[in-house]
């Protein structure tokens, strides 16, 4: 399959590409590692008229905590997150999530930014994104303006980028003592889209309660979806056995999956109760410690 | 529309040529450069049949653009032999029987090259995750594991021959 003709641009700073997408405000596409977008234009499911590539960009490929934030830049792989030291040790819900997007080969190309600006509800890092609270930062003619993960996904494949910014940096607040978080996936086979899956992320108190739980689900929905209400419920909660099973049913009642492929409404539902129980279990035990 | 002169080295050797934006890196390789042991397979970045090295990092050729690979090194299956003597890791696809119909073996093996130069005596777990974005419809992996490792041997005897001047 070929895509459809398009003219193809390779900007040697951030700039000079916001020029060029404020050049061709309807046309152009951010080309970041390609691994959702060449896809997309070689089916034919979308188009553009001018790719304008931000791999030779130098400073956009970075893991790094600074002021109170893990810092990573747009167009880190995956494969460099998986491969973190930082990231295992202090995030662990984020190298669980990389480990199980697409597969290895994908990896090596897909980047990070590119997971959440490509806004679709089936990738991994949005989940994880929202129950770390991130912000993403985006990058305009007008410099920097730093957009909370709340209110990013805006709809099916739709975000809050204008069409001339850049995702340049994704920031999450690094995690006080005693937290802990997970990502499980069920998929089908390596490189499939999740069945279901479920991110958390917890911060305990001295007391061993929970005194903050994030929660996001993928596929569940137009946009990634967060459970609130679960997120709620755990507030001050010991994280024991019935906690978890109130909050992943609390969870599951949010999720809105389409029935496909991968299953019908109901199991997909039922998975999604599964997974945010075995996250939180997993979070928690990463939070005590154990 | 959207014409481009490319530099890129493949196997070692340099090539110049002007390609469309939207040709694709396989497409490049196999029509333009007429290397075909990249294979196309799915062509929608499922199965690895056209993993290549990309600046020695396996990638699908079918979802990276020729012009991406600009003023970079690209290595295909034709680069594993050198001066008449296959390479450790098509020693091993020969030694233990790691193709049936031979399809997915060029990318199999491409990938291999990369885990083994990054990780020279992995476990069966490392190689199982390593080739888990190449397919093989003939289901052949236990002995594609099996070559995985015969290779992986063979690359350590071989250095340690290099070492002792053998």
């Amino acid at each position: 399959m070929i895509p459809a003709s398009f003219d193809y641009h390779s900007p040697k700073t951030l700039s000079e590409a916001i020029d060029l997408l404020g050049r061709y405000p309807d046309e152009a596409k951010v080309l970041s590692g390609g691994q959702s977008l060449l896809p997309l234009l070689k089916l034919r499911l979308g188009s553009a008229g001018h790719l304008v590539d931000i791999g030779r960009i130098p400073g956009l490929e970075y893991i790094r905590e600074e002021g109170g934030y893990l810092k990573i830049g747009g167009r880190t792989r995956e494969s460099a997150l998986e491969a973190s030291d930082l990231v295992r040790a202090k995030y662990p819900i984020l190298a669980d999530t990389a480990a199980v997007i697409a597969d290895p080969l994908v990896r090596n190309m897909a980047t990070v930014g590119g997971n959440l600006a490509h806004g679709d509800p089936a990738n991994d890092h949005p989940a994880t994104m929202l129950a770390l609270g991130a912000g993403v930062v985006a990058t305009g003619p007008k410099g920097e303006r730093t957009i909370p993960i709340d209110e990013f996904f805006t709809g099916l494949f739709t975000t809050a980028l204008s069409p001339d910014e850049i995702l340049t940096e994704i920031r999450i607040p690094a995690p006080p003592a005693r937290s802990g978080g997970a990502y499980m996936k069920l998929e089908r086979k390596v490189g499939d889209f999740a069945t279901a899956a479920a991110a958390a992320q917890v911060t305990l108190g001295g007391g061993g309660q929970i005194e903050r739980a994030g929660i996001g689900l993928t596929n569940a929905g137009p946009t990634p979806v967060r459970a609130t209400a679960a997120e709620q419920f755990l507030k001050g909660k010991k994280g024991d056995a019935a906690a978890i099973a109130e909050a992943s049913r609390l969870a599951a009642q949010a999720a809105s999956p389409s029935p496909d492929r991968r299953g019908a409404v109901e199991y997909k539902k039922e998975m999604a109760r599964v997974l945010t129980a075995r996250a939180l279990a997993k979070a928690i035990a990463r939070a005590q410690g154990a | 529309m959207g014409k481009h002169t490319i530099k890129v080295t493949v196997n070692g050797d340099a090539h110049e040529s002007e390609v469309e934006s939207r040709l694709l890196l396989v497409h490049f390789l196999r029509e333009n450069l007429r290397l075909t042991g990249t294979h196309i397979g799915c062509d929608t970045t499922h199965c690895g049949a056209c993993t290549v090295l990309l600046d020695g990092v396996p990638v699908k050729s079918c979802t990276v653009l020729a012009v991406q690979a600009d003023g970079r090194e690209v290595m295909t299956v034709e680069g594993l032999e050198k001066d008449g003597k296959l390479d450790p890791v098509q020693e091993g696809f020969y030694q233990e029987h790691g193709l049936q119909c031979g399809y997915c073996t060029p990318g199999m093996m491409m990938t291999s090259c990369a885990l083994l130069k990054s990780n020279p005596d992995p476990t069966e777990a490392d190689i199982r995750r390593a080739i888990s974005g190449n397919l093989c419809r003939c289901t052949g992996y236990v002995n594609i594991v099996k070559s995985v490792q015969h290779a992986a041997a063979a690359a350590r005897t071989r250095q340690q021959d290099a070492r002792a001047g053998r």
